[in-house]
């Protein structure tokens, strides 16, 4: 049973850590942080099953085409809900654009889509002492977003682009970077990244549009924790969450196990609302 | 414009009504429509009229919190689900000898305003999206726990909701008790939104740096309000549950606590009206289009989209049409200094503000190293220095932005560094900002009067139930600011909304904000930045008699000649360090500040 707990709590830390990355990924690009996290990975999830089981496409290029539409989502968000708030950041607005689109993506989902749980294809056929697919999967999406990210990050020029906005906008710009075009990739970066961990996770939580309200939470959780634009903490966050909730949930019941991680969530972010990584806050005068 | 013989020119009532109620107009058919609804509607037009009376109870508390506060509560659901329960169970009997439903639906009240402070406290802390997320948390815990709980809540299979005594059982008994409890809610949140509450409110949104330099106690205020919007929304959730008369977890979904949200953003910041008939929008909107039910949620959020990136002011701005009108353009700042001897008036002699060996270092960079600094009753002092010499962050550590790690900042043998920032305004230590902070949807009156909030003296119960001392804070704060705002000389003004002024006349709204205090000291951070020639003058005088009328002045500016003109000592800043201090006469022929700072 132990093993159970730890191969699913694994598997699902992982998950969050994406989505928590998704999240980090568009926060570094704008400074904010969108709603649509969670929707990316129900997207994933949906368009997954979409093309393969009911479109019955190969698994690979339904894989690719499920990212390309969380790649799309991420770029449509970054049109709508984020560029035309970002002049007046001081006002939040974001959090409300961001918030419609989530809102309207999903209701889009839960109509056209269906309001039940559907299952997600098995892709590959090789299991061995019940490590499944369910459970590999999600790892390895973890494991390959995260090199993929330290790569990109530090061997390439375009990487380096991306930092020096994250670092700061102002200086970047006046360097002639093209802001806005690194914004938008920054945004379908994320989107792939969210649809991967949807897509990964999809035998487990299935291609169902309520995932989109849980992983925008749960996947929240490793950013307020790890600090914000921090992927490792992201990454170690996520994990720690996965693990606390699947033991909470064998040994003392899924309310127990929400109640839990929501009063830690709330009690972590109160003693330190900078994360548990680091990170001043601004200057306020 | 004849001003010079007459006092204050009263100001027209109209300017003076508070904008958050907007005009006459829409009120009048609302209520005449409320009232007679069941001559001219059918049944089913009852039931819809009930659920946005209901709907309207939550949101008009909630509005206290999202629209004036700007705490964005997405996850209110939470609040109407615990009140339903309690109230239903309560009067059900399932744990306890069956209530009263009356009784129960009081005890849900007193159970939501508790719940409305856990589900709060978390704000004082997190900003935006991290409190939005946080509510929503807390909307699927309660929605879990409510399913799980299932010997005291039924579970999935749900408890029957209360049923209210003759005359309230009939379906329109019903609707004229929800329609009293809406009507009661748009009253006391209408009584806030009008009283000092409700401005210190907008002024945390919108600026709260400044509300806190007016005195303004953050978690205080905002506890009060998360106690009456809980209140509201756990009464409603009692309502709710009689209305559906039989209810289950399902009910209470995420798209419910959206469209709460959404009504008061639809309806526009900062007014009471608007946020009302976007709830009836939101409730009835759905029964003109039966084919796209299913897709309400979904239009809800395509409206939020809308607004927020087309009318960020919503309904309440696009009525609003007393601020459409042009302003006259070739306006000047007249100030009359001669006023300020009836605003500024000292109840007890100040001693000195002194900044004693005052250290503080950023990382590696001294900012201030060692500064003494005595500003004395009744004189302007100048802070000059090239940019990051510590100017401002002189004012920062007498303010509390910033705390020394060494030296002290004292008045009168208080040690200001030990206190909360919002605890100067009650030591009269009042001042303005490099950019001003201005709460740009609220009149500039209202603005003003926001720098007296500390001298009202009715609590925020007096205020809710209009009762005097409310009546009596309002009458001495307006005329306060009405005196203020003559002072500064922009009395004409006071019924604009702040956001439509320019650049210059908002630096004397600040000015007049900090009066309102009547501040034994003034910081004034570049009040003459962006001024014209003539607008420094005008503002050199007025500083001048400020400091005339026994407030110490602490001016930090660019415009050397200005401090030379009104200054009685100027101290210089370079590196952080004190360069040179005397009377201006003494620092025009400084050697080394004419080399470092005004050029030779």
């Amino acid at each position: 049973m132990v093993l159970s707990i730890v191969l699913s709590g694994l598997a699902i830390g992982c998950i969050y850590a994406l989505i928590g990355i998704a999240y980090n990924v568009m926060y570094s690009a704008s400074r904010v942080f969108s709603f649509t996290a969670g929707t990316l990975g129900m997207a994933g999830g949906i368009l997954g099953s979409l093309f393969i089981l009911k479109m019955g496409l190969p698994s690979w290029s339904g894989f690719i085409l499920a990212l390309a539409g969380g790649a799309m989502l991420g770029v449509v968000t970054e049109i709508v809900a984020v560029r035309p708030v970002l002049k007046s950041l001081d006002q939040h607005l974001y959090v409300l654009s961001t918030l419609a689109l989530a809102l309207i993506v999903q209701q889009f989902a839960a109509i056209e889509w269906g309001t039940d749980a559907q299952p997600f294809p098995r892709i590959f056929n090789l299991e061995r002492n019940n490590f499944d697919q369910q459970f590999w999967l999600p790892m390895l999406a973890c494991v390959v977003t995260i090199v993929g990210l330290e790569v990109l990050y530090r061997r390439t020029l375009i990487g380096h682009a991306f930092l020096a906005i994250a670092e700061d906008n102002y200086a970047a710009r006046a360097l002639g970077l093209p802001e806005r075009n690194l914004r938008m990739t920054s945004y379908a970066l994320a989107g792939v990244i969210g649809a991967l961990a949807g897509f990964a996770g999809g035998q487990m939580m299935l291609a169902f549009f309520d995932n989109a309200t849980q992983l925008t939470f749960y996947g929240f959780v490793p950013v307020a924790l790890g600090g914000m634009g921090n992927n490792r903490g992201a990454v170690v966050a996520g994990i720690v969450l996965g693990l606390f909730q699947q033991a909470a949930n064998f040994l003392v019941g899924g309310v127990f196990a929400s109640v839990a991680v929501f009063a830690a969530f709330i009690l972590v972010l109160l003693a330190r609302p900078e994360g548990l990584a680091n990170v001043a806050l601004g200057r306020r005068v | 414009m004849d001003m010079s013989t007459t006092g204050v020119r009263p100001a027209r009532t109209s300017l003076l009504r508070s904008p958050a109620l907007g005009s006459t107009l829409p009120w009048v058919l609302l209520t005449v429509i409320a009232v007679t609804l069941p001559l001219f509607a059918g049944g089913y037009w009852g039931v819809i009229a009930t659920r946005a009376c209901v709907y309207w109870v939550l949101v008009a508390g909630l509005n206290l919190l999202v629209g004036f506060a700007g705490q964005l509560a997405i996850g209110w659901v939470a609040l109407l689900t615990v009140g339903a329960y309690v109230t239903s169970v309560l009067a059900a009997g399932n744990v306890m000898p069956a209530l009263d439903p009356y009784l129960a639906l009081a005890i849900a009240g007193v159970a939501g305003a508790i719940f409305g402070v856990i589900v709060g406290l978390p704000a004082l802390r997190l900003r935006t999206f991290y409190y939005a997320i946080t509510t929503l948390g807390f909307a699927t815990i309660v929605r879990q726990i409510v399913l799980a709980w299932a010997s005291v809540t039924g579970g999935g299979v749900g408890v029957p909701g209360p049923i209210f005594h003759p005359p309230f059982d009939s379906p329109w008994g019903f609707y004229y008790l929800c329609l009293i409890f809406a009507a009661v809610c748009t009253w006391m949140t209408a009584n806030i939104a009008g009283s000092r509450f409700g401005r210190a409110l907008t002024a945390l949104r919108d600026a709260e740096v400044a509300a806190e330099a007016s005195g303004i106690a953050k978690s205080k205020l905002l506890m009060v309000v998360f106690l009456f919007s809980g209140a509201t929304a756990a009464i409603a959730g009692g309502l709710f549950a009689s209305l559906q008369s039989y209810i289950t977890p399902d009910a209470f979904t995420t798209e419910l606590s959206v469209l709460f949200f959404i009504g008061v953003l639809i309806g526009g910041r900062g007014s009471i009206i608007g946020p009302l008939l976007g709830t009836i929008l939101l409730t009835v909107l759905p029964e003109f289009a039966a084919p796209l039910v299913a897709w309400s949620t979904f239009l809800y959020a395509v409206l939020l989209l809308v607004i927020v990136l087309a009318i960020p002011g919503g309904i309440a701005e696009l009525i609003d049409f007393k601020n459409r009108r042009p302003l006259q353009s070739n306006r000047a700042i007249v100030p009359r200094p001669d006023l300020l001897k009836r605003l500024l008036t000292q109840d007890t002699e100040p001693g000195r503000l002194t900044l004693e060996q005052v250290a503080l270092s950023f990382g590696g960079v001294r900012a201030i190293d060692g500064l003494d600094l005595t500003i004395i009753p009744g004189q302007v002092h100048g802070l000059i220095g090239p940019n990051g010499s510590g100017k401002t962050t002189t004012l920062n550590v007498i303010s509390g932005y910033y705390t020394p790690q060494g030296g002290v900042a004292k008045l009168d043998g208080v040690v200001l560094t030990e206190l909360a920032h919002h605890a100067r305004a009650h030591m009269r230590i009042a001042r303005t900002f490099q950019t001003p902070r201005i709460v740009g949807e609220a009149s500039v009156l209202e603005n003003v009067m926001i720098g007296g909030t500390i001298d009202g003296r009715g609590t925020f119960v007096e205020s809710l139930l209009s009762l005097p001392r409310h009546h009596k804070d309002e009458k001495m704060l307006r005329e306060s600011a009405m005196l203020a705002l003559s002072a500064v000389g922009l009395e004409q003004l006071a019924g604009v909304r702040a956001d439509r002024l320019q650049h210059s006349e908002l630096r004397f709204i600040e000015i007049a904000r900090a009066l309102m205090l009547r501040p034994a000291f003034l910081l004034l951070d570049e009040p003459a930045a962006g001024l014209s020639a003539e607008e420094i003058r005008r503002l050199g005088a007025l500083v001048v008699a400020i400091s005339q009328a026994g407030t110490g002045v602490l001016l930090v500016e660019h415009h050397a000649d200005l401090i030379f003109d009104i200054c009685h000592h100027v101290t210089v800043l370079n590196l952080g360090k004190m360069l040179a201090a005397g009377t201006p006469a003494e620092i025009r022929s400084h050697r080394e500040v004419v080399n470092a700072y005004l050029g030779g």
